[in-house]
C-alpha cells in the first residue's frame, strides 16, 4: 500500500470536525487530512494488478445469512419457486421491512441449514436475466422517503451496516452520519481505482441517494486515502484523507478521527462498491450487486475479477488457485472468512485470499521459536523481519506459531490500535460482563475488525475479536 | 526433524494419553513437547494469520538480554574473590587471572541457576498438573532473576525456600503466569530480606570473605560490604566527620567505588547487579526487540536522578551528596530498572501509566536507599511498592479517558 507521506497538510492528528469543515470551506480542493500512526501493514505475497477480467455469469446465486450478524432470516419463497432478479427471497424476522432479493433468475433450492436447522445459505439456481423493475429515481430530486423505501424493496438495504454494534440498522433506524471508507488498507486489499474505475457516476449518484437519507444538509463523509486521485471532484460528500498505516482504511478509525461516535448515536457505513450499486440500482429500478473481487494470496493467480454479490467461491477460484493445503478466505487474512469451493463470496468482500495452511509442527530451533525466523513477519523486532528491506512480502500461513496464554505482555494492542480507547482494559470489562464499564470504555465506537490487529500481533495468542463481538452482543442484549 | 516429531507422537505420546502408565505426567510431556515443536494448530477464527512471535520467544529474548549481567557477575565473583585475598589489585582487573576468576564464578552461580529453576520448575509443573492447566514461560525469566539477584555467599537452601515461597505465593495463589501483583524474584529477595534478615546482612556479599577473616588470610582494610553498606554508616553523621570523609574517599576518583568502578560493576554487590553497562547492554536488547518498555526504563532512570539532584541540594548526610549519577549507578538500580521494573505483568499498562509508574520507582528507589540505612538497596522496595500501586495509577490513567468521553458526550448533547 503506497502511503503518500510526502504531501501532508500540516492539519495532520486531531483535528476538531469543525475546524476541518472550515478549512475544507476555504480549500475545496484540499480535504483535511489525518495522518494514522498507530497500525501495522502485514505484507503479503500475491498482490493483484491490472486490468478486471469479467467472469462469465454465475448460475448459482447464493446468500449466507451468517454474513449479517444476528439475521434471522424468513423465507418469503418456498423451495422450487421461480424467482426474477430483484424478487425477495427472505425477510429479516426482526425486522420483516428488511427484504434480501436474488441476484439472478432461476430456481429457489432448500435452504442448506446448520444445527436447530438454522439457515446457512440460500441459493438459486438458473440462468434467466428476467428482472424486477421498480420505479426509478432521480438523484437529483429524490426525497430520503422515496430513498429508504426503494432501498428496502429493492434489497440494496443490507449493504448497509451500522456502529454500534457492527450489525445491519433497523429499517426505521435514522443515522447521525453515513460514513464511506474510500479504500481498503487490509492486506492485498484492491485499490479504490481497481473496484470503482467506470463507476463513478454511479457512485457519485449513490453518494447523493445518501445524502438523502440525512438530516441537516449533512453529506456523507468519504474517507480517502491520501494522494489518491479516484475521487477528486466528488463534491457529494465530506472528504478527509487519511495516511499511515493499516487500519487507516477501517471506517471505524475514519469515523473516530471524523466524528467519533457517542452513547445513543447511530452512524451507517457502506462499502464504496455497494455506494456505486445503490446510485445505479435506484437510477435504473432494478436491482445492481455488481463486485470487484481481488483475487490474491501466494496460493493464487492474482487477478482482478468483475463479478456479482452472491457469486460462488467455485466460480471465482476455477484454475486459478492451488487448492491443495491451501486455505480459501472470502475477505482478507484479518477479518475473512473460510469458505468451502462450495460456498458464496462474503456479501461484503471484495476479496479472496488464498494462503498456505500451517498444519505442520515447527521444530523449536529451525523452524520454531528459537529458530531465526527469516520467514516469519512480526510486529516485534524479535525476528529478523526488522532487518529485511521495508518492501519484502512474506508468505504467511495460518500456524498460531504458539500457543494460547494469559495476558502477559503489555502495550502491544495499544501500538496498532489507533482509537482513544484502551483496548485490554475494554476487553477485559468485556470478559468480566460489566456493561456500564464497556460502555465508558467506548464498546460503541468499535467493530470486531478494529482489534483484528490486536489479535494479529497478540503474543499471547487471544481470540481478540471474537471478545469483542461476544462484548457487542452483551450490548445488544442489554438494550433489547 | 519430522522423523523425531513422528517418533514422539507415536511412540512417546501414548505413555502419556488415555490409559499410558504416565498419564498423570501429561503436563510435563506437553510442555517438552511444546518446547520441541511449536504445535500444528491453526487459527480457527478471527484472523488467519498470527504474527510470529509467542510467550517462548519473547521469554527467551529476555534470557538473552541477560545474559551480559550474568557473565559479568560470574567473572566479578572470582573477581572480588581474589580482590579480597590480596591475589589481585584493583589497579588492573582484567589481565590478572581471568580464567581463575570465572572459575570460582561459575562455581557459585551455576548450583545457584540449578536450584533455582529446578525448585521453581518442579512447583509449577506440579501445580499445573494438578490444575490441569499448560505450563507457562513466565518462570524461565523469574528463574533467572532470582539467581541473579542473590547474595554471592547465600545458602542454597534458602535460594530455594525463597524461589517456593515467590511462586507459590506470589504467583500460583493469584492464577499463575499473567495473573500476579509482585514481580516473583523480588518476592523471593524480599522474603529472604524479612525472613533471614541476619544472614541476608551480613559477610555474604563475597565469596568465602567469612572464612577468609577467621583464617586471617583477608587483606588488609577488606570489609566485603556493598557501596551501599558504607554509604549506610554516614547517616545520622556529620557530613565533614571523619565517619563520612572515610567513606567519601572510597568514592573519590581512585577509590573502590568510584564512578567508573561502579559502572562497570567491579565492585561487591548481588551475583549480576553490579555492573550499569551489562543492564544497560540488556536494556538495549529489550528495547530494540520491543520486549521491555522503553517508557518504564527511561522514566525510572530519569526518577533517580531527580531524586539524586534533590539529595544533592539538600545535602544534609554525605550520602546526599554523593552525584545523581554515581547513585543511579551503584546498587541494584539499574539492574532493578531493566529487568524488575520493566515486569509487563506487575507493572502499569498503560503508557502514561508507564511514565508515572517508572518516575516514581526510580525516585523511590534512591529515596529509601538514603533515608532507610536499614534497607540498604531500596530498588527491591520501590519496584515492590509500585507494583502495588502500578493498578491505582492506571486506574486514574482510564478514568481520564473516561472524563473525555463523558465530556465530548455532554458537548454533542448541548
Amino acid at each position: 500500500m503506497p502511503c503518500c507521506l510526502g504531501i501532508h497538510l500540516s492539519l495532520e492528528g486531531t483535528l476538531s470536525s469543525t475546524f476541518a469543515a472550515q478549512i475544507q470551506h476555504v480549500k475545496r480542493d484540499m480535504p483535511a487530512s489525518v495522518k494514522i500512526r498507530k497500525g501495522l501493514d502485514v505484507r503479503l505475497k500475491g498482490a493483484v494488478q491490472g486490468a478486471p477480467h469479467t467472469l462469465p455469469a454465475a448460475d448459482r446465486f447464493s446468500i449466507h445469512p451468517t454474513d449479517f450478524h444476528g439475521l434471522v432470516p424468513r423465507m418469503a419463497v418456498k423451495a422450487g419457486a421461480e424467482v426474477k432478479a430483484g424478487e425477495v427471497l427472505f425477510t429479516d424476522k426482526k425486522n420483516p421491512d428488511i427484504k434480501f432479493v436474488s441476484g439472478i433468475a432461476g430456481t429457489v433450492q432448500e435452504p442448506v441449514r446448520g444445527e436447530k436447522r438454522r439457515i446457512l445459505r440460500v441459493d438459486v439456481m438458473g440462468k434467466g436475466t428476467e428482472s424486477v423493475t421498480r420505479d426509478a429515481l432521480n438523484p437529483a430530486s429524490a426525497d430520503g422517503t422515496a430513498v429508504r423505501s426503494a432501498m428496502l424493496e429493492g434489497g440494496f438495504w443490507p449493504m448497509l451496516r451500522q456502529r454500534p454494534f457492527d450489525v445491519m440498522p433497523a429499517a426505521d433506524s435514522t443515522p447521525r452520519d453515513i460514513f464511506v471508507s474510500g479504500f481498503d488498507s487490509t492486506p492485498l486489499a484492491p485499490t479504490a481505482s481497481m473496484v470503482l474505475e467506470g463507476r463513478m457516476e454511479a457512485f457519485r449518484a449513490g453518494l447523493t441517494f445518501l445524502n438523502s437519507l440525512l438530516a441537516d444538509g449533512r453529506k456523507v463523509q468519504l474517507g480517502v486515502q491520501q494522494g489518491d486521485n479516484t475521487f477528486s471532484g466528488v463534491t457529494e460528500a465530506d472528504l478527509t484523507a487519511f495516511s499511515g498505516p493499516h487500519p487507516a482504511g477501517n471506517v471505524g478509525v475514519q469515523i473516530h478521527e471524523v466524528r467519533p461516535i457517542n452513547k445513543g448515536e447511530v452512524v451507517w457505513t457502506m462499502g464504496m462498491q455497494d455506494v456505486a450499486n445503490i446510485g445505479e440500482g435506484l437510477t435504473s429500478g432494478a436491482y445492481v450487486g455488481q463486485r470487484r473481487v481481488a483475487l490474491t494470496g501466494a496460493r493464487s493467480q492474482p487477478a482482478l475479477l468483475q463479478t456479482s454479490i452472491g457469486t460462488t467461491m467455485a466460480n471465482i477460484i476455477q484454475d486459478r488457485v492451488l487448492l491443495e493445503g491451501t486455505r480459501v478466505i472470502s475477505g482478507n487474512v484479518l477479518t475473512g472468512t473460510t469458505r468451502g469451493e462450495d460456498g458464496a463470496l462474503g456479501y461484503h468482500d471484495q476479496q479472496v485470499t488464498c494462503i498456505p495452511e500451517g498444519d505442520e509442527p515447527q521444530f523449536f530451533i529451525t523452524k520454531g521459536w528459537l529458530g531465526p525466523g527469516f520467514d516469519k513477519f512480526s510486529a516485534s523486532r524479535a525476528f529478523p523481519t526488522w532487518l529485511m528491506p521495508k518492501g519484502k512480502e512474506y508468505d504467511l500461513n495460518t500456524n498460531n506459531n504458539g500457543e494460547e496464554r494469559a495476558f502477559v505482555v503489555s502495550g502491544q494492542y495499544d501500538a496498532v490500535f489507533p482509537f482513544d480507547i484502551y483496548p485490554v482494559q475494554l476487553l477485559k470489562s468485556i470478559l468480566v460482563g460489566d456493561i456500564d464499564r464497556m460502555e465508558k470504555l467506548g464498546i460503541y465506537e468499535v467493530a470486531p475488525e478494529d482489534f483484528a490487529l490486536c489479535e494479529y500481533v497478540c503474543t499471547s495468542k487471544m481470540a481478540v475479536q471474537d471478545m469483542v463481538r461476544k462484548g457487542l452482543d452483551q450490548m445488544i442484549e442489554e438494550f433489547a | 526433524m519430522k522423523a523425531l516429531h513422528k517418533l514422539i507422537e507415536e511412540r512417546v505420546k501414548p505413555n502419556f494419553t488415555g490409559d499410558g502408565k504416565l498419564k498423570r505426567f501429561w503436563v510435563v510431556f506437553d510442555a517438552l513437547e511444546t518446547f520441541l515443536f511449536t504445535p500444528g494448530h491453526t487459527t480457527s477464527k478471527g484472523v488467519h494469520v498470527r504474527d510470529g512471535i509467542d510467550l517462548k520467544r519473547t521469554m527467551f529474548l529476555v534470557i538473552v538480554a541477560m545474559v551480559p549481567a550474568l557473565l559479568f557477575g560470574t567473572w566479578n565473583i572470582g573477581h572480588q574473590y581474589y580482590l579480597s585475598l590480596g591475589d589481585v589489585t584493583t589497579a588492573d582487573p582484567w589481565s590478572m587471572m581471568f580464567l581463575d576468576k570465572v572459575i570460582v564464578g561459575a562455581i557459585k552461580v551455576v548450583p545457584l541457576i540449578v536450584v533455582s529453576y529446578a525448585t521453581g520448575l518442579g512447583i509449577e509443573f506440579i501445580i499445573a498438573g494438578m490444575n490441569g492447566h499448560a505450563i507457562n514461560e513466565g518462570f524461565l525469566v523469574s528463574g533467572m532473576l532470582i539467581p541473579l539477584i542473590m547474595p554471592v555467599d547465600v545458602p542454597l537452601w534458602m535460594v530455594a525456600a525463597a524461589t517456593a515461597f515467590a511462586v507459590l505465593i506470589a504467583k500460583e495463589v493469584f492464577g499463575g503466569t499473567g495473573m500476579n501483583i509482585l514481580n516473583v524474584a523480588l518476592t523471593a529477595r524480599a522474603f529472604l530480606f524479612f525472613a533471614y534478615p541476619k544472614q541476608m546482612s551480613g559477610e555474604i556479599w563475597i565469596h568465602d570473605v567469612m572464612a577468609s577473616k577467621a583464617g586471617g588470610v583477608l587483606a588488609d582494610g577488606y570489609t566485603g560490604a556493598t557501596a551501599l553498606g558504607h554509604l549506610a554508616n554516614t547517616v545520622g553523621q556529620p557530613v565533614s566527620g571523619e565517619v563520612s570523609t572515610g567513606v567519601m574517599s572510597m568514592f573519590g576518583e581512585g577509590g573502590m567505588f568510584s564512578l567508573m568502578n561502579c559502572f562497570i560493576g567491579s565492585i561487591p554487590g548481588s551475583v549480576a547487579e553490579t555492573s550499569a553497562l551489562a543492564a544497560l547492554i540488556g536494556a538495549a536488547i529489550l528495547i530494540w526487540t520491543g520486549i521491555g518498555s522503553w517508557r518504564i526504563i527511561s522514566s525510572f532512570i530519569v526518577g533517580g536522578l531527580v531524586m539524586g539532584v534533590i539529595f544533592n541540594a539538600l545535602a544534609l548526610n554525605a550520602y546526599m551528596t554523593i552525584g545523581p549519577v554515581h547513585q543511579i549507578v551503584m546498587g541494584g538500580f539499574m539492574f532493578g530498572a531493566v529487568f524488575m521494573a520493566t515486569d509487563p505483568v506487575s507493572a502499569a499498562q498503560t503508557n502514561t501509566g508507564k511514565w508515572v509508574y517508572g518516575f516514581l520507582g526510580g525516585l523511590f528507589s534512591i529515596m529509601i536507599r538514603v533515608f532507610n540505612p536499614a534497607y540498604p538497596e531500596g530498588v527491591m522496595m520501590a519496584i515492590l511498592f509500585m507494583n502495588v500501586m502500578a493498578p491505582t495509577i492506571d486506574h486514574y490513567v482510564v478514568e481520564a479517558n473516561i472524563r473525555r468521553r463523558e465530556k465530548r458526550l455532554t458537548a454533542a448533547v448541548a
